[in-house]
């Protein structure tokens, strides 16, 4: 491709014409973030550009003295000659597709997606455009999603078996989205239900911005052991894995996750079991949303970004890999996926 | 079908084998008696062959998928399970068969005699039909892989809990030769596969570590000491004519060994010795590597029994003229077993010679010994002790030699399992040959929690390579590694395999530079293998 709309430097995707990045993982100054997740939105940017949805997130985990403007969906912004706008991602509150526009040539860069509903995220929006920058975390035919309804039935089933059998029930959920999904999903009314602090940071934000109703409070220290017999803990996946939950007793793990669709991926969790939920496309999701945007070029990032990209090409599209920093090492058990 | 595709899920999601009970007991109240037979015979590894070519397997499910070959290639890498790779990329709506086991199972084995074609489309008709979590099941049993980590104590004593017979009696029953297609659960569980009760083994008793807190005084009028045999322990039972062979792990073993059943005209009727099997060659026991050899084989060639040739170490009578001799004094036990041992006068079977000593002096000055001897240590018991059962303090200590130790540096790691799954805890050693680190053995235990968390830092920071899980390190943590014996080997590069290798402890007091060689490995080999 001549002179590209965006390019991948070691600051991020970067867009020449406008001179700005988006979801740079080194600090620039301007930055356009897809969502809140820690491995999309750094500290120590100067200029900050993000969805409405994302301001008290982003503030209560970057600081609150950053530069942050934010948009609505669909609304347009000019930066030199490039139009700039947010469309719905699905993937958690506030999270957008950032599409870019110039001299009549179309990208859009996906940050993290999902095309199943969301009870609390804006439902995805397919975005035509020429070039798409798209996520693969799990761009293998292995990853299909069980509907929503049925792994929420499956988590409040096992909630229910571990109360009859006198046991604390800890789901392993990251912090911000996928909590706060399974909170507006599940059945209130089977127990009392606490979180973990790093979760109820981030439900009193949904709360105050009306996103989010119930009762689920702190789980302080104050709180009696023998009290927690029967109830449900929401904690991240950092926390369950620590010391912190060997005190917790007695106790079952559920972890709520898209690596949970295979076994290896359980065992190595080391949960008593694992539940099928995820903020991501699926095989199937991944296909139909690059279908949609009838784009011919596709960038793939995040995950199996090669082997994807082998498939798009042998499926007429131009598919092609790039290297981001959006993944960790440890992909399974940290990253908020 | 479904039923069992629960109890399959159910095992799956612990390790705990009292929650493994309960879901085999609960499986077992619910299903039919001829699926019942089948379970049992598939926990307990007595599956059907491979009835369908696992490649034409993935290229079925491939086809359906719509995806090429490549790719689901890519996917089981990442899966790790080829029937769990195909049940997961497979298209197919949830099915709403409800056939048994049982029917599944014949019409699995029915198909493996069929063309490819046929197999084809009841493979594909199959799948469509099951539901999601069948379709795994389905795709291991025609597959010949399936497999699942229960063992085969667990399942008889749920087969216990649920049919109120013993856990001897039922593992005897269930040992020897039947399938489904010649018994019924009725025949096997109630009436047993023949003969049985005769061969039923008593409960092992087993020894202490001895410690500063053991109460043992060297008197030589009140203990024996014994070198501690480092083979396997089991029971000779000569009843009805016929010679048994139990390990310690409950498992009948007779035919694998039979230089023990050729003691079968010389043992008196009603006899059951306890023992050690040991491999034994110009009146010294082979390294245990050796006796490995014979350990997993069931059909022995001539070869084999001519290099490792078997026999037995007897240290206790149990029973004598079919009386039940555990509750009289080891002093009364081992004088009967001396005479009987004598009186057998056969090449494969030995007595355990008891050892000499005035004080703790002595035995210690023995100890050491041990390993000339090919040797773990001593074993001492009270002779006034009874015979009882599982580990007791008191009675019986163990004093094992001290493990032999080498300084080695770490060169690769990989992720632990179980609760240590996030952490780099199973590292692999190497020591210098010249200028090169040759790796010589793996370990994952030894360390506490904290030094795991800190070596694990250590890893992440400083990986070099990656080979699939396996990290690469920059070469720079020493650790002393323990280990219990040491053999030659053709297996691994450096030539020589370790037993019960640990680590020892953390040397951080050393440099990479300051570890073993290999000609120290070596050296060690000559002496010790
Ligand atoms: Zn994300
Ligand atoms: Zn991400």
């Amino acid at each position: 491709m001549k002179n590209p709309l965006l390019v991948f430097n070691s600051n991020g995707i970067y867009c020449p014409k406008g001179d700005f990045y988006i979801d740079p993982w080194k600090p620039v100054d301007k930055a356009i973030i897809t969502h809140a997740h820690s491995d999309h939105a750094k500290a120590g940017h100067r200029h900050y550009l993000s969805h409405h949805d994302s301001k008290s997130i982003l503030k209560q985990r970057l600081g609150w003295e950053i530069k942050l403007e934010t948009k609505d969906y669909g609304e347009i912004i000019k930066i030199n000659e490039v139009k700039v706008s947010l469309h719905p991602a699905g993937h958690i509150l506030g999270s957008a597709q950032i599409r870019v526009e110039a001299g009549g040539e179309v990208w859009c860069v996906s940050g993290d997606y999902k095309t199943q509903p969301d009870p609390i995220a804006v439902n995805f929006e397919p975005v035509p455009c020429h070039t798409f920058i798209t996520e693969c975390t799990f761009g293998l035919p292995v990853y299909q999603w069980p509907d929503e309804a049925e792994t929420i039935t499956q988590i409040e089933n096992w909630w229910k078996e571990n109360q009859q059998k006198g046991k604390i029930s800890l789901i392993s959920a990251y912090s911000l989205g996928k909590a706060q999904r399974i909170l507006a999903l599940i059945d209130q009314s089977i127990g009392k239900i606490y979180c973990h602090g790093a979760v109820h940071t981030v439900n009193e934000l949904y709360k105050r911005a009306k996103k989010l109703q119930g009762h689920f409070p702190y789980l302080s220290s104050e709180i009696k052991k023998e009290a927690l017999i029967g109830t449900l803990i929401i904690a991240p996946p950092s926390a369950v894995s620590s010391s912190w939950a060997g005190k917790l007793k007695p106790l079952s793990v559920g972890a709520v996750s898209g690596w949970m669709m295979l076994r290896g991926s359980k065992r190595r969790q080391n949960v008593d079991r694992g539940f099928i939920l995820s903020d991501h496309a699926d095989w199937q999701g991944l296909n139909k949303a690059i279908r949609q945007t009838q784009s011919e070029n596709v960038i793939c990032t995040h995950g199996y970004a090669e082997v994807f990209a082998e498939w798009l090409n042998q499926n007429g599209y131009n598919g092609m890999s790039e290297k981001t920093f959006f993944e960790s090492e440890n992909s399974e058990v940290d990253i908020e996926n | 079908m479904r039923r069992f595709a629960r109890l399959f899920e159910e095992l799956d999601q612990t390790t705990k084998t009292n929650d493994r009970i309960r879901s085999l007991v609960s499986y077992l109240e619910d299903a039919e008696e001829e699926d019942k037979l089948w379970s049992v015979a598939l926990l307990s590894g007595k599956r059907p062959k491979r009835g369908v070519n696992s490649t034409r397997m993935k290229e079925w499910a491939a086809e359906e998928a719509g995806i090429p070959f490549w790719l689901f290639e890519e996917s089981y890498q990442v899966v790790g399970d080829m029937a769990e790779t195909i049940s997961l990329v497979l298209p197919f709506r949830e099915g709403n068969n409800n056939d048994s086991l049982t029917d599944w199972m014949e019409k699995i084995i029915a198909i493996a005699g069929e063309e490819e074609e046929v197999k084809r489309q009841f493979v594909v008709n199959s799948w469509k039909e099951l539901r999601k979590k069948e379709r795994l099941i389905f795709n291991k049993l025609i597959g010949g892989s399936f497999r699942i980590g229960v063992s085969q104590k667990t399942m008889v004593r749920a087969l216990s809990k649920h049919s109120g017979k013993g856990v001897s009696e039922l593992a005897h029953r269930l040992t020897g030769q039947w399938s489904p297609q010649t018994h019924t659960y009725h025949s096997l569980i109630e009436e047993g596969a023949g003969d049985e009760d005769l061969s039923k083994p008593y409960p092992f008793y087993l020894a202490y570590p001895l410690d500063e807190k053991s109460d043992f005084n060297a008197k030589p009028e009140e203990w024996y000491a014994e070198r501690k045999w480092d083979g396997i322990r089991g029971q000779l039972i000569s009843r009805g004519g016929e010679v048994f062979v139990w390990t310690r792990g409950e498992e009948l073993v007779t035919e694998k060994y039979p230089e023990l059943m050729a003691l079968r005209q010389f043992l008196p009727e009603g006899v059951v010795l306890d023992g050690e099997i040991l491999s034994y060659k110009d009146r010294l026991p082979l390294p245990f590597s050796e006796l490995q050899r014979r350990i997993g084989r069931k059909n022995v060639g001539k070869k084999l029994l001519c290099d490792v040739p078997i026999i037995m170490v007897a240290y206790d009578l149990l029973e004598y003229n079919g009386k039940d001799l555990r509750a009289s004094s080891l002093l009364e036990r081992r004088t009967i077993l001396e005479k009987v041992v004598s009186a057998v006068n056969h090449p494969n079977l030995h007595i355990s010679r008891l050892l000499e000593f005035k004080n703790k002096n002595d035995l210690a000055k023995i100890r050491q010994e041990s390993r000339q001897h090919r040797t773990e240590g001593l074993m001492l018991k009270r002779k006034n002790s009874e015979y009882k059962v599982g580990r007791k303090r008191g009675d019986w200590w163990k004093w094992k030699v001290d493990p032999l130790v080498i300084d080695a540096v770490m060169i690769y790691a990989m992720r632990g399992h179980g609760r240590r799954a996030n952490l780099y805890t199973d590292y692999t050693f190497a020591v210098w040959n010249n200028k090169e680190l040759v790796p010589f053995t793996k370990a994952y235990s030894g360390l506490t929690d904290d030094e795991f968390r800190q070596v694990d830092r250590f890893v992440k920071a400083n990986i070099l390579e990656k080979f699939g899980p396996v990290r690469s390190v920059r070469p720079e943590l020493v650790f002393e590694i323990a280990f219990e014996g040491i053999a030659k080997s053709t297996h691994h590069k450096s030539g020589i395999s370790l037993r019960f290798p640990r680590m020892n402890r953390w040397r951080q007091d050393k440099k990479p530079e300051e570890a073993n060689t290999l000609t120290d490995l070596k050296e060690m080999l000559s002496i010790y293998g």
